[in-house]
């Protein structure tokens, strides 16, 4: 496999979603190529760091009075009838 | 040496690596009666599925948007305009699914308002296949987010995904972010599934890359570091 190939197959490797034979063939690549194992490592990790970041988490007190926003103004529609949205 | 473990050869990379794992929402049977009751007028099995999936919408509004003020009027405008629907959705794909299609239509709407003079949509931004090609391959330190505290942490990850085409940051967001699988996020964006996969990838490139000015080991105390790609020398497995 090439640098190329690997970078092709990176996202599904990542995603574990690749056939046996290319996984071993790719595992391979990452046993010699110092380069392709860094790319990997680094964005499995870019991948992780997200997920884990709680990023944008809505906040208790805002998350209620949304909800009690929300849910106002889907009885309000009730009330109006289907045409309201 | 990395403390990654960085030593080709001589580690189960199968085991280093691994795949990512995706989260898990919450049960679809459950989802499904919820919606059900919803649809005969139960207004607390909505306020449920509200309180199931209001933090997704959120930070998926917020994701796209970059701006708080029109997140939170996307939650309420999706979560909104899905109650008003919710005779015609199916049941055919899961509600969250099809809630996120309607949250990121929203989302998209009010960045189109908002910056008018630049066209939004999911399929701008495809430039030549390889944009997202790695050109540093450096490696990080060890433990890098350990590096800044958690609002610095925050700072450089939301700086650095704002930077993002917003067809890229959608996509990765869905997937990487939120847990969908290919399928859904390719449903959820009305894209088709190769299309998802090549964002995705360049995506998490890009990303990488981004990130790698933040997280790079710096030996030399000049963050030169990295070789590019393609300067690995031929081994005995490049065939």
């Amino acid at each position: 496999m090439k640098c190329s190939e690997f970078l092709t197959e990176l996202t599904s490797y990542l995603d574990g979603v690749l056939d046996e034979k290319t996984k071993a063939e790719l595992e391979n690549h990452l046993s010699w190529c110092h380069n392709c194992y860094v790319v990997c490592d680094t964005t499995k990790k870019t991948i992780e760091i997200y997920r884990d970041s709680q990023l944008y988490e809505l906040p208790e007190d805002l998350r209620g009075r949304l909800r009690s926003a929300i849910m106002t103004k889907c009885q309000q529609h009730k009330k109006r009838g289907p045409q309201s949205v | 040496m990395s403390d990654f473990g960085l030593q080709p050869g001589k580690y189960c990379i199968a085991k280093r690596m691994g795949a990512i794992q995706n989260k898990v929402v919450g049960p679809v049977s459950e989802e499904l009666s919820l919606v059900q009751a919803a649809k005969r007028g139960d207004d607390s099995a909505f306020e449920e599925l509200v309180r199931r999936y209001d933090r997704n919408v959120f930070r998926i509004a917020q994701h796209i948007t970059q701006n708080r003020e029109d997140a939170e009027d996307v939650v309420q405008e999706a979560f909104l305009k899905a109650y008003g629907n919710l005779q015609q959705f199916q049941e055919q794909s899961k509600f969250y699914t099809w809630l996120v299609r309607i949250a990121v239509n929203e989302a998209l709407m009010k960045l189109r308002r908002r910056k008018p003079e630049r066209t939004v949509s999911l399929d701008e931004d495809i430039k030549t296949e390889d944009d997202s090609l790695p050109r540093e391959i450096a490696d990080w330190s060890p433990n890098p987010e350990q590096q800044y505290t958690q609002s610095e942490l925050r700072e450089i990850l939301s700086k650095t995904i704002q930077g993002l085409p917003p067809g890229f940051r959608t996509v990765f967001v869905l997937r990487d972010v939120e847990g969908l699988s290919t399928e859904e996020t390719a449903a959820a964006l009305e894209l088709s599934v190769p299309a998802v996969k090549s964002r995705l990838l360049r995506a998490r490139l890009q990303l990488r890359e981004r990130l790698g000015r933040y997280f790079q080991r710096r030996e030399n105390g000049d963050g030169k570091s990295g070789q590019k790609m393609g300067d690995a020398p031929s081994g005995d497995g490049n065939q």
